[in-house]
């Protein structure tokens, strides 16, 4: 099928089919990147900006990699040398950037909701890099490709996702889009981290880490976002660890041939042992490797014209 | 693009008319390639593909002992159209690892504007340097708005502007051929 959004702000307002359309779309990026010449023409002529107004390494790097690849011109804004420090607003900066002729935005903002609210007040396409703990749509659609790209159809696959859920838009982006591509997903970490509550959204939930890993497919481990944490969610680093941290003797619970997933950065010997970090089971790399060629999927798709609905955004995620 | 049906579609060219033109480009590209070691086919996606796979067939029966070199090429990435159209869907591209010093057959079912076939050079130049580039298309339909003339031609065909060839798969055997509808 083809794509009609402008944006791409959120995974909950995506049908299946179109995620679909971004992984398929993504195979032959990924395979732009492995010729001699890894560019293509498909942006020649448009500005593309990187607003980045939290700290952001591979998300940003690679949005830039991505817009290279496809011959656009990327521009790097961020927050700490910014009029956002003089006190402008975001939808001043916005409007200036647009001035300067940019035709995507990639957003990345500590609150929830600012890529959708940048897509009201810009004619620019809009694409979300994480908002707050909402959404960070292309870490799930690379997360997804990754899945399927070592366990094939995601129907009826088993996800286990790991570790501090409540602060994590990763964790949203992909329960919307394990459940949609049909995959059965399961919670699991310290109660204050992954409420019971987060049941409605169709998850199941459980504080047993044996429970959570034994039948998985996949263990998407996420990291423990110390910076996001206004007052302590569990008493100590180390009695995490203790508790919910995979090393060798815990995955031998899990099936042999369960992927092991991070969205990175890992904090090493808290969310998950360097060995197995390290280890052929650790599919890591793949997925940094995998969100270039989604990201140039993504940029490729919002730069398409004849978009039925501007306002294609969708109503957020919970 | 493509119409939806094709009921109200007129058969043009069977399966057996349609095979004797490819037969025939196949014939014209063995005459100027004698060799045929140096030849690699080129089917430009989606219905080129297609079009590409038959002359294979054809010279392989030629060559029996020689092993064709051959690919496919999707273009959505190149076109020139991109930003006023919903992107296209990719399809599968994979070109033979050594162009150089090859001869590209460049294959497509019909060549109208060129600038699938522009789109299509800019694409394999990016994956090596052949030696040479001919384009080979089973319809020429005329109102070209590039510079681009094809090598070998299975048929020049006059139609209305608002007419469309539709070119169905080769290979099944019943109600396939080439059918002129209406967009």
């Amino acid at each position: 099928m083809s794509w009609e959004r402008k944006h791409l702000l959120d995974i909950y307002s995506l049908s299946s089919e179109e995620i679909l359309t971004v992984l398929d779309t993504a195979k032959g990026f990924k395979q732009v990147g492995l010729r001699s010449i890894k560019k293509v023409p498909a942006l020649r002529g448009k500005t593309v900006v990187n607003l980045f107004a939290e700290p952001s390494t591979r998300t940003r790097i690679s949005f830039e990699l991505a817009a290279q690849r496809l011959t656009a011109d990327i521009v790097n804004f961020t927050a700490e040398a910014s009029s956002f420090k003089k006190g402008e607003t975001l939808k001043d900066t916005v409007k200036n950037l647009e001035a300067l002729s940019a035709d995507i935005l990639i957003i990345r903002h500590s609150s929830a909701g600012a890529a959708h609210f940048v897509s009201r007040v810009v004619n620019a396409s809009v694409i979300n890099a994480g908002d707050g703990a909402h959404s960070h749509p292309t870490q799930a659609l690379l997360d997804l490709y990754t899945m399927r790209e070592h366990k094939g159809d995601l129907r009826g696959k088993c996800v286990t996702i790991l570790g501090d859920i409540l602060f994590s838009r990763v964790a949203r982006s992909n329960i919307w889009g394990l459940q949609k591509l049909g995959a059965k997903v399961t919670l699991c970490g310290p109660p204050t981290l992954v409420p019971k509550s987060l049941e409605s959204m169709g998850c199941r939930v459980t504080y047993d880490l044996k429970d959570a890993i034994s039948n998985a497919d996949i263990i998407n481990l996420l990291r423990i976002q110390h910076e996001r944490q206004k007052r302590s969610m569990f008493p100590s680093l180390s009695e995490y660890t203790k508790l919910f941290g995979l090393n060798q003797e815990r995955l031998s619970w899990a099936r042999p041939d369960a992927l092991i997933m991070h969205p990175g950065p890992i904090n090493r010997g808290v969310e998950l042992d360097s060995e197995i970090a390290d280890s052929n089971r650790s599919v890591i790399m793949d997925q940094v490797a995998n969100g270039l060629a989604i990201r140039m999927a993504v940029l490729f798709l919002v730069n398409g014209g004849n978009h039925l609905d501007d306002s294609s955004g969708g109503e957020g995620e919970s | 693009m493509q119409p939806k049906n094709l009921t109200d579609a007129q058969l043009l060219y069977d399966t057996h008319r349609v095979d004797a033109m490819v037969q025939s480009m196949a014939g014209a590209i063995a005459l100027q390639h004698p060799e045929g070691s140096e030849l690699a086919i080129i089917g430009i996606q989606q219905k080129g593909v297609l079009v590409a796979q038959t002359i294979k067939v054809h010279l392989q029966k030629r060559w029996p002992s020689l092993d064709i070199s051959s690919g496919d090429l999707d273009v959505g990435m190149y076109r020139d159209d991109l930003s006023d159209n919903p992107a296209p869907t990719l399809q599968p591209t994979s070109i033979p690892d050594n162009l150089e010093g090859k001869d590209v057959i460049l294959v497509d079912d019909v060549l109208q504007s060129g600038r699938t076939i522009r789109a299509a050079m800019d694409a394999l130049l990016d994956f090596g340097r052949p030696r040479r580039i001919q384009l080979a298309v089973l319809f020429d339909r005329g109102q070209r708005k590039l510079p681009i003339q094809p090598d070998y031609v299975g048929e020049l065909l006059e139609i209305e502007d608002d007419q469309f060839i539709v070119v169905k798969t080769l290979e099944e055997k019943a109600g396939v051929g080439v059918y002129l509808t209406f967009k």
